[in-house]
């Protein structure tokens, strides 16, 4: 029995709140548990790829669930973007299940079935946050993940993540009620409407409404603080108290990406690509995104903690996509677009393995993975190629958006864009790239030693001491999703068009 | 004539009739229960009466009675409209539901001499509030509001059990609320002497809009007298110490009603008396209500963030919240009003759930500091959930009836062309994230004390009405036909009243 | 001269403003409970005597038929102060025009039909008197009264009502009264004022048997060691 694309979306919702119940049920027996959550994971795989290709035969399937107040219903529709990012996060969901099952056993984390219920409701609000056919939608679902993640992000319990969590709970929370609030009222104010409309909603009632359109973007650019533009960012780092696959799944893909999805949504649907071109509305924040890259990339570098590294690269990775949407051309909205899946791809390969050197070796600095790579080459060969993915380098899926961001920099005439995005690359290299190099390279290092250079190690078969498989084998699949971005990117590009030429 | 003919007085003469009868009610009885029992079944009657007044007034249109057959402008009338027909079941469920709350929290906070006393009081404050609500006759207005705040004095007062501070604070409240229900007098004098009326629709046809001195030293007056009892700031200041040492059903009962009904009380004098189009009235509401609302909303929930007393900080909150729903009404726009209405409604749903959940710590803790809140949501998961969820309504989180507050409040700034308006009120609502998200972080992450004595969660009689108030958080946030429906016809008719 | 005659002529005003602002200072500027409610009584008296002045009308009487003199009284209609018209005692006939009543219309349906209320408990002649009555604004307040004194008196015959109530109405007509209504509500905001002292003093008490003293300051202390546990800095040092 296979459901009509309008009852999966649905479905794509309820599901994990069903999975929700399930896990809570079993909480007493943990392998119970688990295969609800994966269950639900491979469920919700189905009800995502269904409503993907009804979206790709030109479909455009909806629900509608209630509606609360005159005008404003609680109300989906599925369209390419939100689609391939249902995709995107069920996928990941799934995958980084079987990560967390690794992790939090190998790690013997308390509280395992708040856990397991939280990402559910996180998964879920994700669902929401995809297929919203309004912003009024998109808003409920944007706090829900906020706040079912919160829990999560302060899973530890202690100090740190306490001071962590109220930081992540502050900029996020404030953002959204103090900017994006006031900003989705404004647009209905004036639209009459928070509709998500092929073309926008804005361009008739703001023709000429001098510097109104920059202000309305500039209260959704920083409104929409999970997209992490600077200076709005400090939440990420923050968030990377809770454990890895929280930051793996919550902070490389679902909570930034829909951060930045959201952006780029309201960019082409509520503005409108020709719109935001005309008014020049965007500019501003296209700087903005482009001082974010570089300047989150400098400070990347200097971060030993390889999980705060992380969290910096993906400040200036997100800033890809807000500046994908504000360069205001097609080839930039495409851009941003396959930076979401690309990005998502690459960087949770790079934090899965971060949790995996955790769980294996207990190391969480950079300068303590030197020499490490021959003793996990899995988990370091799979870092590598999240690595190159991210820094742009083909034949990995980070290389396209890059690429279609330069066109898109050059259709908007802005060149200074492009060295942007090539200098942005070479710091990639610096700081992502040296640190799988080190760990096969290097020897281990002593405190206050200087590394020493010893050439590539053979890798010593009986001496591996990796994380457990349930660790390792996830960011190896991710690894390859990377690689088959690369491959399949022309299918993707034609599946997104219709947003860039949704005008 | 009928019983159903008889229904807008039912809610004011049971309650006043059945209060005298609750104190010489046996207090040993049926383990104490008797009054209590019988003061619910009273509460409950007239809940029923009441809704069946918003059923009737939404479907068939306004009521006037008149009582004693007596017709007005010289009869005393009971004009009932959408605007207090949501007040009225507003404080009515309200009141259903606290005092079948109040058994075992009272038992434990008030010297149990006092136990029947207490329901007559508390029955007597009820009415004396939605008398206020119901009447249409100004000088009527001034008689069920002392009859309301006398037995609140002494219901304050009550808390004298646990905390001695109670004593002087409900002397203070008695103090700031005399001189505020007698500044209203001078106003109703003044309007009186313009008009020869005290009837309030008959005040406004004997205005016919004229502008005078009288009748603005009057209206003055009344804000005045009424800010002072709505904790408008800076009139606010005997409500934080009178609503933390109050006994906690008191406080929950208070906070939720109290000041609301005040509230209503300016909007009907703006609107229905004295009439929007009055030529001073977009003065006073640019120079005398909105500054002191923005005045209020972030003064006082920046006070409230340093609180270490939970009940105080949520007193300070609605200082502010009071800020919100007169900052709607300065717009001088139907939404504004509309949107003040449904805030009146969904705060006292808000706020009455907030302090019986404080009630329930405060039985099983014994204390309203912030450090009894600490790791309460091991300890008492169920009150912990209800302060959250109240909490993150209080603050505006989508799916929750704030959320409709704040959206309805911020559609009304940027439709009226108010767009810094609009940025006020989320910043101060950013300020309600810190108060609250403080307590929220108490309950859930902090560890309770090692040497705490293991208890017990609230009992269920506490814990059903509080659930069923937490419910209506979540419900009317949803289904918005009674609240903003029913507040959007109202302002209408309000309005429309005033052109 | 002009604002000499303008100051006095509004006495009653001046008397009501300065107790109003005496009761005020008491409550603020007393530490003492007691004498703050002294204080609160005080200004609750200011505004009961504003009220029973605005319903004073010089010349006028209280709201009771007296057979008799009617006509002698008719005559010194009118008062000093302007605003007093508003809530004036008018006469519903010829005269009423001399009053000058900003209001006067609105006024005279009230107070005529309070006259001949009175006047309808005394003769047992009521229903008829609105219909008979000169001045077609008065009707529409006055068959609640009348329907209800005349259950009252049901025995008295058809014929005599015409004619005696034309002749009430007549001297209704003719008569001063001052307006009884603000002297009602004060009676009632007495009653209220008696309960709040009541309700205060009965805390006061309760504040003494807690802590000992009814002095501000001294109870403020004594919560703060209550509280900090030490007393503040100057009580120490004494």
């Amino acid at each position: 029995m296979i459901p009509s694309p309008g009852n999966a979306i649905a479905l794509s919702l309820a599901v994990p709140l069903v999975g929700f119940v399930a896990i809570w049920l079993a909480g007493r027996w943990p392998n119970l548990r688990e295969a609800a959550t994966l269950l639900t994971g491979v469920v919700l795989i189905a009800l995502t790829l269904i409503v993907f290709a009804a979206v790709g035969e030109g479909a455009r399937p909806g629900y509608l669930l209630y509606t609360v107040v005159g005008g404003l219903p609680i109300a989906f529709q599925a369209e390419p973007l939100g689609a391939m990012f249902a995709v995107l996060a069920s996928v990941l969901w799934f995958v980084n299940s079987l990560y967390s099952i690794g992790y939090m056993r190998g790690h013997h984390e308390k509280h395992q079935t708040r856990f397991y219920m939280c990402f559910a409701i996180a998964i879920a609000s994700a669902m929401g946050v995809a297929y919203a056919a309004n912003l009024f939608t998109l808003f409920i679902f944007y706090e829900v993940l906020t706040l079912s993640t919160f829990p999560l992000v302060t899973h530890k319990g202690d100090e740190a993540a306490k001071q962590g969590g109220r930081v992540y709970l502050g900029i996020l929370m404030g953002t959204s009620i103090g900017l994006l609030l006031p900003a989705i009222v404004w647009v209905y104010s004036i639209a009459g409407t928070t509709d998500f409309t092929p073309g926008g909603v804005l361009a008739a009632p703001l023709s000429d409404a001098g510097p109104l359109p920059m202000i309305l973007m500039g209260l959704f650019a920083f409104g929409i603080g999970k997209a992490a533009l600077m200076p709005i960012h400090p939440w990420l780092p923050n968030a990377m108290v809770a454990p890895t696959p929280v930051s793996a799944f919550l902070h490389a893909v679902a909570v930034v990406k829909a951060g930045v999805f959201s952006v780029l949504k309201i960019a082409v649907y509520i503005f409108g690509v020709d719109f935001l071109g005309e008014t020049g509305a965007a500019t501003p924040f296209m700087w903005i995104a482009a001082g974010s890259i570089l300047l989150a990339s400098a400070i990347a570098m200097h971060k030993d903690n390889l999980k705060a590294r992380l969290a910096y690269s993906t400040v200036s990775q997100l800033s890809y996509v807000t500046l994908g949407a504000m360069l205001a051309t097609e080839m930039g909205v495409m851009g941003g677009a396959m930076q979401i899946a690309a990005h998502a791809a690459g960087k949770m390969t790079l934090f899965m393995c971060a949790g995996a050197i955790y769980v294996g070796a207990h190391k969480t600095l950079v300068s303590e993975l030197r020499g490490l790579g021959p003793k996990m080459p899995f988990t370091f060969i799979a870092f590598f190629i999240g690595a190159m993915s991210i820094v742009g380098l083909p034949p990995l899926g980070g290389s396209w958006p890059k690429f279609l961001l330069m066109l898109g920099a050059a259709d908007a005439g802005q060149l200074a864009i492009i060295g942007v995005l090539i200098v942005s690359s070479l710091l990639n290299v610096v700081y992502l790239l040296s640190i799988p190099v080190q760990a096969f390279y290097l020897e281990p290092a002593g405190e206050g030693e200087k590394p020493q250079g010893s050439g590539a190690k053979a890798i010593d078969w009986r001496n591996i001491e990796e994380a457990p498989l349930l660790c390792v084998i996830p960011p190896i699949i991710t690894a390859l999703f990377a690689l088959l971005l690369f491959i399949f990117a022309d299918p993707l590009y034609a599946y997104l068009t219709p947003i860039a030429e949704a005008r | 004539m009928t019983i159903a003919s008889q229904l807008p007085v039912i809610p004011i003469i049971l309650p006043l009739v059945t209060a005298p009868l609750a104190v010489l009610m046996p207090a040993e009885k049926w383990g104490g229960r008797l009054p209590h029992v019988f003061t619910t079944l009273v509460a409950w009657t007239v809940f029923a009466a009441c809704a069946a007044i918003l059923h009737s007034v939404a479907t068939v249109g306004p009521i006037s009675y008149h009582l004693g057959d007596w017709a007005p402008p010289i009869g005393i009338e009971y004009r009932i409209d959408l605007a207090n027909a949501l007040v009225l079941t507003l404080v009515s469920g309200v009141g259903a539901l606290v005092f079948p709350f109040a058994h075992e929290s009272i038992r434990s906070e008030i010297d149990p001499r006092q136990v029947n006393l207490f329901y007559a009081a508390l029955l007597i404050c009820m009415a004396g509030l939605l008398g206020v609500t119901i009447t249409g006759d100004a000088f009527n207005v001034f008689v069920f509001l002392e009859i309301s705040s006398l037995s609140t004095y002494a219901l304050v007062a009550m808390g004298a059990n646990k905390d001695r501070r109670a004593l002087t604070a409900a002397f203070n409240y008695l103090v700031m609320g005399t001189i505020g229900a007698t500044f209203f007098v001078i106003g109703l004098g003044l309007l009186y002497q313009a008009t020869g009326t005290l009837n309030m629709a008959d005040i406004k046809i004997q205005l016919a809009g004229d502008n005078n001195r009288m009748v603005e030293a009057g209206f003055a007056f009344i804000v005045i007298g009424m800010g002072l009892k709505a904790a408008m700031f800076p009139m606010h200041l005997w409500m934080p110490n009178a609503y933390a040492y109050a006994p906690s059903v008191v406080s929950a009962f208070l906070a939720a009603t109290a000041t609301k009904v005040a509230v209503y009380v300016i909007i009907r004098f703006i609107y229905t008396v004295i009439g929007a189009d009055f030529a001073f009235a977009p003065a006073a509401f640019a120079w005398l209500i909105a500054p002191l609302a923005i005045a209020g909303m972030f003064f006082a929930s920046v006070v409230a963030i340093f609180q270490d007393d939970v009940k105080r900080m949520l007193a300070y909150s609605s200082v502010g919240q009071i800020g919100y729903m007169l900052f709607g009404v300065s717009f001088g726009t139907e939404q504004g009003l509309s949107a003040s209405l449904v805030h009146l409604f969904n705060h006292g749903l808000m706020k009455g759930a907030l302090f019986m959940a404080a009630a329930c710590v405060m039985l099983r803790i014994g204390s309203h500091s912030c450090n009894a809140y600490a790791g309460l949501a091991k300890r008492m998961p169920l009150t912990a959930a209800a302060f959250i969820i109240a909490g993150l309504s209080l603050i505006g989180v989508p799916l929750t009836v704030g959320f409709i507050s704040k959206w309805q409040l911020l559609s009304a700034a940027f439709d009226s062309g108010r767009a810094w308006a609009g940025f006020l009120i989320v910043a101060s609502s950013f300020l309600a994230v810190i108060y609250i998200g403080r307590v929220i972080e108490l309950m859930v992450l902090k560890e309770a004390p090692k040497d705490a004595p293991p208890i017990k969660e609230a009992p269920l009689s506490m814990l059903i009405p509080m659930g069923i108030l937490v419910a209506a958080n979540i419900y009317f946030g949803l289904n918005t036909e009674l609240t903003v429906d029913l507040a959007e016809r109202a302002a209408h008719a309000l309005m429309g009243a005033g052109r | 001269m002009d604002l000499l005659t303008f100051i006095a002529e509004r006495y009653n005003y001046w008397i009501f403003i300065i107790l109003m602002m005496t009761g005020l200072y008491i409550v603020i500027a007393r530490g003492n409970l007691i004498k703050k409610l002294i204080g609160l009584n005080v200004f609750q008296t200011s505004v009961f005597i504003y009220y029973i002045s605005i319903g004073k009308i010089t010349g006028g009487t209280a709201p009771i038929y007296v057979a008799g003199d009617m006509e002698a009284r008719a005559h010194g209609a009118g008062h000093g102060a302007p605003e007093g018209a508003h809530g004036a005692q008018a006469l519903p006939g010829k005269d009423a025009l001399g009053v000058g009543a900003i209001h006067a219309d609105e006024t005279l349906h009230e107070d005529f039909e309070l006259a001949g209320n009175d006047l309808a408990t005394l003769t047992g002649e009521t229903h008829a008197a609105p219909h008979a009555a000169p001045e077609p604004q008065a009707i529409h307040s006055a068959p609640e009264g009348g329907v209800n004194d005349a259950l009252a008196a049901p025995d008295l015959k058809i014929e005599d009502h015409a004619a005696a109530a034309a002749d009430a109405v007549h001297q209704a007509a003719d008569i001063i009264y001052s307006n009884p209504l603000p002297h009602v509500l004060i009676l009632t905001a007495i009653v209220v004022g008696i309960a709040t002292t009541a309700v205060g003093l009965a805390l006061v008490v309760r504040i003494r048997e807690a802590y000992g003293t009814i002095e501000e300051d001294e109870l403020e202390a004594a919560d703060d060691v209550a509280e900090f546990g030490a007393p503040p800095a100057r009580e120490a040092a004494a």
